[in-house]
């Protein structure tokens, strides 16, 4: 099995600290939202939450950003209890690109 | 959300440039609205709700605790019920334990797994603390990690740092500085920084009058 | 405070070195070290199977215990300092036979 992706204390090669900060961005707003609306509901658990996160690709968990992350690990659960599917959120993505001006 | 704010979350971004995680939270969100597995009412209140939490209600704990002898001992000794009594909204906390700094000791908190912090009370974490150099090095090098933050301490101090692993949520209640005696609680409350409370810093010093 | 738990403060114990598949919350890096109780938590729901959408009962007792950081990273900057995790009572075991030596 050994060590997760998410199991990080003490590795090695950590350096110093950015300690910048980013106003958030309107998606972010709305991942975190829908992620505390959804436990606010008991449709999801925190710890299911995090699961899926330990389930991702590494490549992909080391590579998004932290709530890129969260939008991944949402989905992945909402799909693993059948409520949405891939290809309905694919469907409505496609309908938003006439919307947004996808060039 | 005024203009200024709006420019400042990125209202302005257009949604076709944005990645392809950040695009289907919005197809998400539609997706269950439509389905009623969340209203939109529910998403606009976690936005308020968030929103309302910041470092100042820590601050303001802090301040408190630092004035009155009395309420410090009820913050440590129960700190969701000292919460109320201020009336902060501390209930989604499972546990809350607030670890006391001294000239003999001081606190730090991570989350090694992920980003365990207490939200209800300080807001949203930083970007910093949710870092995978902030993740990997405060474990077993805290004291390097103050540095970075401007700390730097003498062997004789105790360095504790706490890995936030489960249900319990950490607040650092900060040693009060030097030269804020007849200080009053707001003025106080402006020396408490949200990372005086994460323990990777001090308290700001008191600028003498 | 939880009635009869197995550890209480001051009790020396070893974190199981143990590589379960599944949500795990206690860091690879204290997996197998001693160190000792400072403060029973109380009992609160499983989050290792919570993750997988159960009810995560019976609790388990989460203890917070404390660590020489030589002990655990074979080095200590600051000689009083210490490392304290939240671990949940099925990763600890015991080690008050080691203290006491050979028999």
């Amino acid at each position: 099995m050994a060590r997760g992706h998410h199991d990080i204390g003490g590795l090695p090669g950590a350096g110093s600290i950015d300690q910048s900060d980013h106003p958030l961005s309107d998606w972010e707003i709305l991942a975190d939202a829908v992620n505390q609306a959804l436990g606010a509901r008991g449709v999801k658990r925190t710890d299911e939450m995090r699961r899926a996160r330990e389930e991702m690709d590494s490549a992909a968990y080391r590579d998004m950003t932290y709530y890129e992350r969260w939008i991944a690990s949402i989905e992945a659960i909402l799909i693993e209890k059948k409520i949405l599917t891939k290809e309905e959120i694919d469907r409505k993505l496609a309908e938003f690109k006439a919307k947004w001006g996808e060039p | 959300m005024n203009e200024a704010a709006k420019a400042e979350h990125g209202h302005d971004h257009p949604k076709h440039e944005l990645s392809y995680c950040a695009k289907r939270i919005y197809a998400i969100r539609d997706l269950l609205i439509e389905k009623g597995v969340v209203s939109e009412k529910d998403i606009q209140c976690q936005i308020e709700y968030q929103e309302a939490r910041s470092p100042a209600n820590g601050a303001k704990l802090v301040a408190r605790a630092w004035v009155d002898p009395d309420f410090k001992t009820r913050f440590i000794g129960d700190p969701k019920s000292a919460c109320a009594e201020m009336g902060i909204d501390a209930t989604a906390i499972n546990e809350f334990v607030v670890l006391e700094n001294t000239e003999r000791v001081r606190h730090m908190v991570v989350c090694t797994l992920c980003s365990c912090y207490p939200r209800p009370i300080l807001g949203r974490p930083p970007d910093w603390y949710k870092s995978f150099n902030y993740r990997r090095r405060s474990v077993v090098d805290p004291r390097g990690v103050m540095r970075e933050f401007g700390l730097n301490l003498p062997d004789e101090v105790e360095v504790r740092v706490h890995d936030s692993t489960a249900d319990i949520r950490y607040l650092v209640l900060p040693v009060r500085p030097k030269g804020t005696e007849n200080w009053s609680e707001a003025d106080l409350a402006k020396l408490v920084t949200r990372d005086s409370m994460i323990g990777v810093m001090d308290p700001l010093n008191a600028i003498p009058e | 405070m939880s009635s009869a738990s197995r550890f209480n403060p001051g009790d020396p114990v070893t974190v199981k070195f143990e590589d379960r598949p599944g949500h795990i919350r206690t860091p690879w890096y204290i997996r197998g070290k001693t160190g000792w109780v400072e403060r029973v938590h109380g009992d609160f729901r499983n989050p290792e199977s919570l993750a997988f959408g159960r009810d995560g009962l019976p609790k388990k007792t989460l203890y917070l215990v404390a660590f020489n950081p030589s002990d655990v990273w074979g080095q200590s900057a600051g000689p009083k300092d210490k490392l304290l995790v939240d671990i949940y009572d099925h990763w600890l075991e015991s080690a008050a036979e080691e203290r006491n030596g050979h028999e």
